[in-house]
């Protein structure tokens, strides 16, 4: 492997008896990139972070994390790599500087170190002042906080991220991602997974797109804007009047109209479509109402990515 | 396949922390003060009824824990046959999915340990915890024995009274293994409690007089001492059974056997005369390891199954 890739899977596959969840995926993270791991729940994000952590046996395929096995090599792994799962959890009856002490104990930090450092991550993150509150008066934000302070304490060289900002307030999540980008500044490569595209494409380096466990996409957010640009425009309108959806699909470029209420249809084109569509409107004999073009963001791209995969099974 | 490090790498860490919360728990404390009231009440019938009614016994000490009056059928040893497994439920039945529903699980294992040192931890803390509060116990039953009766126990009834407590505590790892498959098994605190007290109802006060009837029902015979051995075999699949026989046999030296009584075995045996404490051990070695082997194998299950387990929620 390449000195600068710190992750690499090659055709990483999960089986389970009754599905294949991860099906054979390759991709790598370089040192001090924030990658993204995208996709709708289920998708089998977390499955893979779990076999790059050794916490879940692989069927097939390899991983190698810092050039670690994490099947065989799971210590070597877990001691370098932070982990924040999905909906964190602490000891809610403990301190969060207690709950930071426990797993430095399992890192196996002496005395002076450990407290050295709790205070420093707690410190880091904004929650000095509460250090000695039980985490049970803690709010979602402060708790996925917490568990960013112990991936610090750690001094790990990469942080692996479960849905860090999902469930949380527009605020919590500025904050979040504001801690994020000070781990990259760090020089700590950061794998983080998510739903939610708009809120993590700020911080992105690349992204990978997974769609029942395949990587459907993969590259920065701006090649993966192109790619999926490239299929299309769409254009919203709004008319009355009979045959007018069957008009608009006779439009050349247009590649497929929807109808998602009465007398409103969705195009699907390849360029911008507006003056043929509202030609062709008229030349029914219908009613415009409204005609807009909407240039999708990447978190339309994502939705619209898998719109067009449900739109091609549905007309399979 | 060879994995790096110890399997039992943290697992100091993972027990000092668990002994820590059992130790401040309030569900500890409340289980704890249960059994210190119920046994105190259990010895002092005791004392009142080894005072009214023996006159000479070698053995008079061991009395304490074993003697009830009429009116009151609970001696100490009863009462820890009971509460013993309800302290040990109490204490594993949320170790595992608790920390599943509280989803520290995932975090807790992506620290450089492996599963091994979390149940292992877990496991002997547990067992750690209760020997301290039972060691208490005895210590308290034998200081009050000595404060009201002003009797000196001999060295063989200490040797018997420490043999029980050893037991004992074997007894309640057996429960403690078990209540701690259960938190492996069920993703819910609610079921892993009420499956493990279920059981432990059937096992302590239906199962013992069920088993000749099973006996009876399934492989009817003519012959009385088959379906005696028999459902006496199938009792001793319950640890209370087995448990309550070994006190039997340590702490009444007179147990010459545990099972049927030959005519072979009277032949030149001086009845009521005590056994010597090896062969009381001897007579209850079967059992003894049996509560041991029991113990290592609920463990073991729960082990192998907590090993394959997803662990994200």
């Amino acid at each position: 492997m390449s000195a600068d890739k710190v992750i690499e899977a090659q055709g990483l596959t999960k089986r389970y008896e009754e599905a294949t969840v991860v099906k054979g995926i390759s991709f790598s993270v370089a040192k001090g990139e924030i990658f993204g791991l995208l996709g709708p729940n289920g998708a089998g994000k977390t499955t893979t972070i779990l076999m790059l952590l050794g916490l879940s046996d692989i069927s097939d395929g390899q991983a190698r994390v810092l050039g670690f096995d994490p099947v065989r090599e799971p210590l070597a792994v877990k001691r370098r790599v932070g982990y924040l799962p999905d909906q964190v959890g602490f000891y809610d009856n403990l301190s969060a500087s207690d709950n930071l002490r426990y797993t430095a104990r399992l890192m196996g930090l002496e005395r002076e170190e450990r407290e050295q450092k709790i205070a420093e991550s707690l410190d880091h993150v904004g929650l000095h002042d509460v250090a000695d509150r039980p985490v049970d008066t803690f709010s979602r934000g402060m708790r996925q906080r917490l568990g960013l302070a112990e991936i610090l304490m750690k001094d790990a060289q990469i942080a692996i991220l479960d849905e860090p900002t999902s469930g949380l307030d527009p605020q919590a999540t500025a904050e979040l991602l504001q801690i994020i980008r000070n781990l990259k500044d760090r020089g700590v490569s950061v794998l983080l997974s998510s739903h939610l595209l708009d809120r993590v494409q700020s911080i992105c380096d690349r992204v990978a797109l997974f769609n029942q466990g395949n990587i459907a996409l993969l590259g920065t957010v701006a090649e993966l804007g192109r790619q999926v640009l490239g299929i299309g425009y769409y254009v919203d309108v709004e008319a009355e009047g009979p045959g007018i959806v069957e008009k608009l699909k006779a439009v050349p470029g247009v590649k497929l109209v929807e109808t998602p209420a009465a007398n409103r249809m969705r195009i699907y084109a390849e360029s911008d479509v507006r003056s043929d569509a509202a030609a062709a409107v008229v030349a029914a004999g219908g009613r415009l109402l409204r005609l807009s073009v909407e240039t999708p963001s990447l978190d339309q791209i994502y939705n619209r990515y898998f719109e067009n995969v449900m739109g091609g099974r549905h007309a399979a | 396949m060879q994995r790096e490090g110890s399997a039992l790498h943290g697992l100091g860490v993972v027990i000092l922390k668990e002994l820590s919360d059992h130790v401040t728990s309030i569900r500890m404390r409340v289980l704890e003060w249960l059994v210190v009231l119920f046994g105190m009440l259990a010895v002092f019938n005791a004392i009142q009824q080894v005072k009214e009614t023996t006159a000479e016994d070698p053995f008079l000490f061991l009395k304490l824990f074993t003697t009830a009056p009429d009116s009151f059928p609970f001696s100490f040893v009863t009462f820890l046959m009971i509460l013993v497994p309800l302290v040990s439920i109490g204490m594993a039945f949320d170790s595992i999915n608790g920390e599943h529903n509280r989803r520290t699980l995932s975090r807790i294992l992506s620290q450089p340990i492996y599963r091994d040192a979390l149940l292992f931890g877990k496991f002997l803390a547990g067992l750690f915890t209760l020997s301290v509060s039972l060691v208490a116990l005895w210590l308290l039953v034998i200081g009050l024995g000595l404060f009201v009766l002003g009797l000196p126990p001999s060295g063989e009834e200490l040797a018997r009274a420490f043999i029980f407590l050893f037991i004992t505590i074997a007894y309640a790892g057996v429960w403690l293994a078990l209540a701690m498959l259960f938190s492996i098994v069920f993703r819910s605190g609610a079921t892993a409690v009420l499956t493990s007290l279920g059981l432990w109802l059937f096992l302590t006060l239906i199962w013992p007089s069920l088993s000749k009837f099973v006996v009876e029902a399934f492989w009817p015979s003519n012959d009385n001492e088959t379906i005696l051995l028999a459902s006496q075999f199938f009792s001793r699949l319950s640890p209370a059974t087995m448990y309550g026989e070994v006190v039997v046999a340590i702490l009444n030296p007179t147990t010459r056997t545990l099972g049927l009584i030959y005519l072979s075995q009277l032949q030149g045996a001086v009845l009521g005369a005590p056994m010597a404490l090896g062969e009381s051990l001897i007579i209850a070695w079967p059992q003894i390891v049996g509560l041991i082997a029991s113990t290592i194998l609920l463990f073991v299950a729960g082990y192998v199954i907590f090993q394959r387990q997803e662990v994200r929620a």
